[in-house]
């Protein structure tokens, strides 16, 4: 029988000719990563694994992004368990403050050539699928087994299962992945992919950028997913050729394609013109809406940033919306660019210029409020859009406050507007 | 035979918050945190249960939050192994890194009665309802699992 894309991944770090769905298997991992939160922990359990050294320092990145800037002593005193460790162990990647390399975790593992097509990865992170852009495997798990993964360069899987989502058409400007993927979780639930794969394929995957790869792969962990993966194909290549161009040329990667005849749990037919802008009412990420459809929401708040939403393009698309507009008076605009290298390109471009006269704040990068931690938390009863990927009760802050997820055309769009709106209501300048 | 004990039974998607409430949370030690295992759930659970006792459930056993401490808590407890249709992913994972044995078997956790007796044997996946004769086949722990549950955890198994 035929293998998904995610399996023949796995099979070939499993050293197997073949796996099917729900077997057990240990596979080698080409990159361990962990974050401020959940590094510390696994030290301790990589301490007790009696080694002395990880089993790779090119392939354990530790990436300090959640409270960083140090927001308090606590967390301070965990990046500094962090910092330590990368130090005393001497990763060959490190992610200081204000360096090119750092920033959020998943912006930045690919972003520095760290991830190549047909790669195998872990990270002590829910939104470590968002590397299944690149034809990678790659998902998340817990402290014990990021501590033993660093110690051994390996962890066990169980094999999943696959959904497979065949593209057809193109997405109507400005639509972006986020409003695909909020429309499949609508569509599917929050558990419609427990355990398995959510696979894209089919000729609309050419239409989308590595930004809206990126950024539907992420949020398959709010579908349940163990994994989202995209075939990889001249925009893959290109994208590797531009961030990893020394591995690119020696060829050091492998490309996975799924069998013809693969089996999967249920094939969906996307046309991807047929998507609207989305957004996801509190308090899940599946409460999805076409923009238009519901009536007026006061928002007090707008954050653009994060893991999902925290790259280049969706900056590009938010200075779009928001050049020659104001902020409403009563709404805060928080944009924070996901990575350093984000921040600067930013810069160079004169996007901060078009924020800062549409009187918008801007951050450095973190995750910051994201998950209710520092920048731009939320008061009891305050409403928020945002380009994040989950708006669970209490997430941002006040258990009564409200997320609205959305992509960054309605963040813009809502944050002029001062309610939740998409583009088409600006006024005309 | 690896695991023989009296059932307990449980329902669908037990999640992690009454397997061992956040309360709780406020150590790791397993034996604090087994004194206080399912008891939103069965608050008499912890002095009924006996070494070797079995847990059988619905299916998603384990969902909602990534505690390794509920695997923990139901080890700590005195539970040999536990049996449900399916299992919360992150659950899954952190069962078998600590050590405790779960396997997947619809039928059984549709034949299996509360105060059952059953026995397990992981090499083959066979289990044994002793109480109604009946046997189930669930899938077998390939043999690294079987190191690592024998290991007491994935630290005891990469420490080896
Ligand atoms: S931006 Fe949010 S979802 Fe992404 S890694 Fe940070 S806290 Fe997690």
């Amino acid at each position: 029988m035929g293998m998904t894309m995610t399996q023949k991944i796995l099979a070939a770090h499993a050293g197997l000719d073949e796996v099917k769905a729900g077997q057990l298997i240990e596979a080698e991992l080409d990159m361990v990563m962990g974050n401020d939160v959940t590094t510390p922990p696994a030290i301790d359990v990589f301490r007790k694994s009696g080694r002395d050294k990880v089993y790779d320092r090119k392939k354990v990145a530790l990436v300090p992004s959640h409270f960083t800037p140090n927001k308090d002593i606590k967390s301070a005193e965990q990046a500094l368990r962090l910092r330590a460790f990368a130090e005393e162990q001497d990763l060959f990647y490190r992610f200081e403050q204000g360096k090119e390399t750092m920033g959020i975790e998943h912006v930045v593992l690919p972003e520095n050539g760290m991830i190549m097509p047909g790669d195998t990865l872990i990270g002590a992170d829910s939104h470590t699928c968002t590397d299944g852009a690149l034809g990678a495997f790659s998902t998340g798990v817990g402290s014990t087994d990021l501590g033993c993964a660093m110690a051994t360069g390996k962890a066990w899987f169980k094999v999943p299962g696959a959904l497979k989502f065949h593209l057809t058409g193109e997405l109507k400007d400005p639509c972006t992945g986020k409003d695909l993927i909020l429309y499949i979780i609508s569509k599917i639930g929050v558990d419609g992919a427990l355990y398995r794969s959510m696979e894209y394929s089919g000729p609309g995957v050419k239409t989308l950028s590595m930004a809206d790869r990126m950024t539907v792969c992420n949020m398959a962990i709010e579908a349940g997913g163990k994994n989202g993966i995209f075939p990889v194909d001249d925009i893959t290549l290109e994208y590797i050729k531009r961030v990893a161009p020394e591995r690119y040329e020696a060829g050091d990667f492998t490309i996975y394609e799924a069998d013809e005849d693969a089996e999967y749990d249920e094939v969906y037919e996307i046309d991807l013109s047929e998507i609207p802008l989305m957004v996801a009412f509190p308090h899940l990420p599946e409460n999805g809406r076409a923009v238009g459809t519901f009536d007026p929401i006061e928002i007090d708040q707008v954050v653009i940033g994060s893991c999902t939403n925290g790259r280049i393009d969706d900056m590009r698309l938010a200075a779009r919306f928001l050049k020659g507009r104001k902020v409403a008076s009563h709404v805060r605009c928080i944009i924070i660019p996901g990575s350093q290298r984000v921040w600067n390109q930013c810069l160079k471009e004169g996007l901060f210029d078009i924020f800062t006269a549409a009187e918008a704040v801007i951050s450095a990068p973190t995750c910051g409020p994201c998950l209710g931690g520092h920048m731009g938390v939320l008061a009891a009863g305050e409403r928020c859009v945002s380009t994040t990927n989950r708006n669970f009760v209490g997430r941002m802050g006040h258990q009564t406050a409200e997320i609205y997820l959305a992509g960054p055309p309605v963040a813009a769009s809502s944050a002029i507007m001062g309610r939740v709106a998409g583009p088409d209501e600006l006024p005309e300048l | 035979m690896d695991a023989k004990g009296k059932v307990f039974k449980y329902g669908e998607n037990v999640d992690t918050d009454v397997i061992i409430p956040a309360r709780y949370l406020n150590t790791s030690d397993p034996d604090h945190l087994a004194a206080h295992c399912m008891v939103d759930l069965d608050p008499s659970f912890v002095e009924r249960v006996k070494p070797g006792d079995i847990i059988v459930a619905g299916r998603n056993f384990g969902c909602g939050s990534s505690r390794e401490h509920a695997p923990v808590a139901i080890k700590a407890a005195g539970v040999s192994c536990v049996i449900a249709p399916s299992f919360a992913r992150i659950f899954y994972r952190n069962s078998i890194n600590m050590g405790l044995p779960i396997l997947e078997c619809a039928e059984a956790a549709e034949g299996i009665e509360d105060g059952d007796e059953v026995e397990v044997d992981f090499s083959s996946g066979m289990i044994h309802n002793i109480t109604k004769d009946e046997t189930y086949k669930a899938q077998a722990f390939p043999e690294f699992i079987q190191k690592i549950i024998a290991s007491n955890g994935l630290i005891g198994y990469i420490t080896k």
